[in-house]
């Protein structure tokens, strides 16, 4: 079959915003990609963290002293939101995956609960660490 | 506009086959996940705010040890898997392969270096 005009079609757009209404079902699992690809950088900051402890004082001391910083508390506590809320909104993709919870209002409720949770989850943390 | 399609031209060329081996996996690291990550959060969240010595004690026990490891290895696996899918739907061409191949040096080097850390932190 010949390559005829590759890239010359029509193609879908970029659907929310313009054409398509921002609902909790598509923003809640937008959120999941986003906080997947964010904790890369948490992963980032523990692994510095623990190869600093592993290295020297000094080494341990400008990591441990950034994370222990107001600035390290904040980065700390978006970090553990993320985290919860991907670790909820990947175990709703299960729960999908194994044919529950898939109606408009269970996915809509899930949706809300998973906002809801992990905030609850990161503000515990928080607390108790 | 031409509407000669690329399922038109991939039609009766078989599939990639990985697609069912990918989403079975993220189920896996997802399950693993629910209960790697509250055990990661609270042990490393334990262990932040302690002096070097103290932490050096705290992860040479094997529960915060293992904890920890099994975070870095299952979490940055599922990491990887998760940016890979975003890089095949937004990122296309050579800058698509050298992304995904960045990705992984990125993902590995991690692993690796925070393996290393815990031995060398353990022992």
């Amino acid at each position: 079959m010949a390559d005829v005009n590759r890239g010359n079609r029509p193609l879908s757009p970029f659907m929310i915003g313009p054409y398509y209404r921002p609902q909790i079902t598509s923003i809640s699992s937008i959120m999941v990609r986003l906080t997947g690809i964010a904790s890369l950088g948490s992963a980032f900051l523990v692994v510095w963290w623990l190869l600093a402890a592993a290295t020297s004082e000094s080494a341990f001391g400008l990591i441990d002293g950034l994370l222990r910083s107001w600035f390290g508390d904040l980065i700390l506590l978006l970090a553990s939101w993320a985290i919860w809320y991907h670790m909820l909104g990947r175990l709703r993709h299960v729960i999908w995956d194994f044919g529950y919870g898939l109606s408009l209002e269970t996915s809509e409720k899930m949706g809300w609960g998973m906002f809801i949770a992990a905030t609850g989850l990161a503000l515990f943390t928080a607390i108790v660490l | 506009m031409n509407y000669l399609t690329d399922r038109k031209r991939a039609e009766g060329l078989g599939s990639g086959r990985k697609g069912t081996h990918h989403h079975w996996k993220m189920m896996v690291t997802s399950i693993s996940l629910v209960v790697l990550v509250p055990l990661f959060v609270f042990v490393f969240g334990s262990a932040l705010g302690r002096s070097q010595e103290e932490v050096m004690a705290f992860l040479s026990r094997p529960f915060p040890l293992i904890v920890i490891a099994m975070g870095l290895i299952v979490g940055l696996t599922h990491i990887k898997m998760e940016i890979d899918e975003a890089v095949e739907d937004y990122v296309h061409g050579i800058a698509r392969k050298l992304t995904l191949v960045a990705t992984a040096a990125l993902v590995y080097t991690l692993m690796v270096a925070g393996l290393f850390a815990l031995l060398k932190l353990a022992l």
